[in-house]
């Protein structure tokens, strides 16, 4: 991955937070995993790419910290469901808003979410993972892309 | 973890009918929510293209908001099913899916707008307000 390709989901996850969740997260300058996988929290949404790219791109993210972003979005079902939709929906939309760089050729599948089994999410081997690390409010969460 | 579902509700005299599909609950609840124009009404709600088009079947609506990625039916084949079940319907495509090519398609399969996710409240409503207006 380039550094632009990159900067196209820092970009996305950015404008996420400013727009969804009504309140600006801090997002960090993206790194390799050198060893091992990327960690995962406890819940996860997953978005497979395929056409031009393939790989995965995932979102992970603690209870309290969905809990907070549901209410800043007006929800009043704090429920596992609807964190389970919000990692889904959050992986969704910045895999989708990609498209605008990556053409319509980056396919992006609808979005598979595992909660509270960390060892279901994973990054294929042969292909490094970038992971772009996310601070809103007193939380921290991860975006991880995994492109060939 | 989107689960099929799909709500009917009655409807209130004079109203225009608006459905609602999307595979998230939390973006067909916001909608539901955040939609501030008192001329619309929303009547069901699903969460793929399939349950959308029985819906829209048992209850043919003026106004639609749609997402594009769904499992079973994905909204660009929803929308010509529903344009074709109904010419007039207006339908606003609610998607991440931000290259133009998608939008494009989108429209020529019989939208009428495009609104991009994430989207503020005021956006959403700013959005709809164009799709009728366009059609007044």
């Amino acid at each position: 991955m380039t550094k632009v390709e990159l900067e196209t989901f820092v970009e996305g996850t950015t404008h996420y937070f400013e727009t969804a969740a009504n309140q600006p997260a801090s997002v960090g300058s993206p790194y390799i995993v050198q060893e091992g996988k990327p960690s995962v929290q406890e819940f996860t949404g997953m978005i497979s790419i395929a056409g031009k790219r393939r790989g995965i791109v995932y979102f992970t993210a603690s209870r309290p910290m969905l809990t907070v972003m549901l209410m800043r979005m007006g929800e009043t079902e704090l429920t596992q469901e609807n964190m389970c939709d919000l990692v889904g929906e959050v992986a969704n939309t910045i895999s989708g808003n990609a498209r605008k760089d990556f053409g319509k050729d980056f396919m992006i599948s609808v979005p598979q979410v595992v909660a509270g089994e960390p060892e279901r999410v994973q990054p294929p081997d042969n292909m490094r993972s970038f992971v772009i690390p996310i601070n809103w409010r007193s939380h921290s969460a991860q975006l991880v892309v995994c492109l060939e | 973890m989107a689960i099929a579902t799909a709500q009917a509700k009655p409807l209130s005299a004079g109203k225009l009918k608006l459905l609602i599909v999307d595979d998230s609950n939390i973006i067909r609840r916001k909608i539901e929510r955040e939609l501030k124009i008192d001329r619309l009404q929303v009547v069901a709600t699903a969460s793929n293209g399939r349950l959308a088009v029985d819906a829209f079947k048992k209850e043919p609506c003026d106004v639609v908001t749609m997402d594009i990625t769904m499992p079973e039916m994905d909204g660009i084949a929803c929308v010509e099913k529903l344009v074709a079940l109904k010419s007039d319907v207006l339908i606003l495509i609610i998607s991440a899916l931000s290259d133009k090519a998608t939008a494009i398609e989108a429209l020529k399969r019989g939208a009428n707008g495009f609104l991009c996710k994430p989207f503020t409240d005021r956006q959403l409503t700013d959005a709809i307000d164009e799709l009728l207006r366009g059609a007044s």
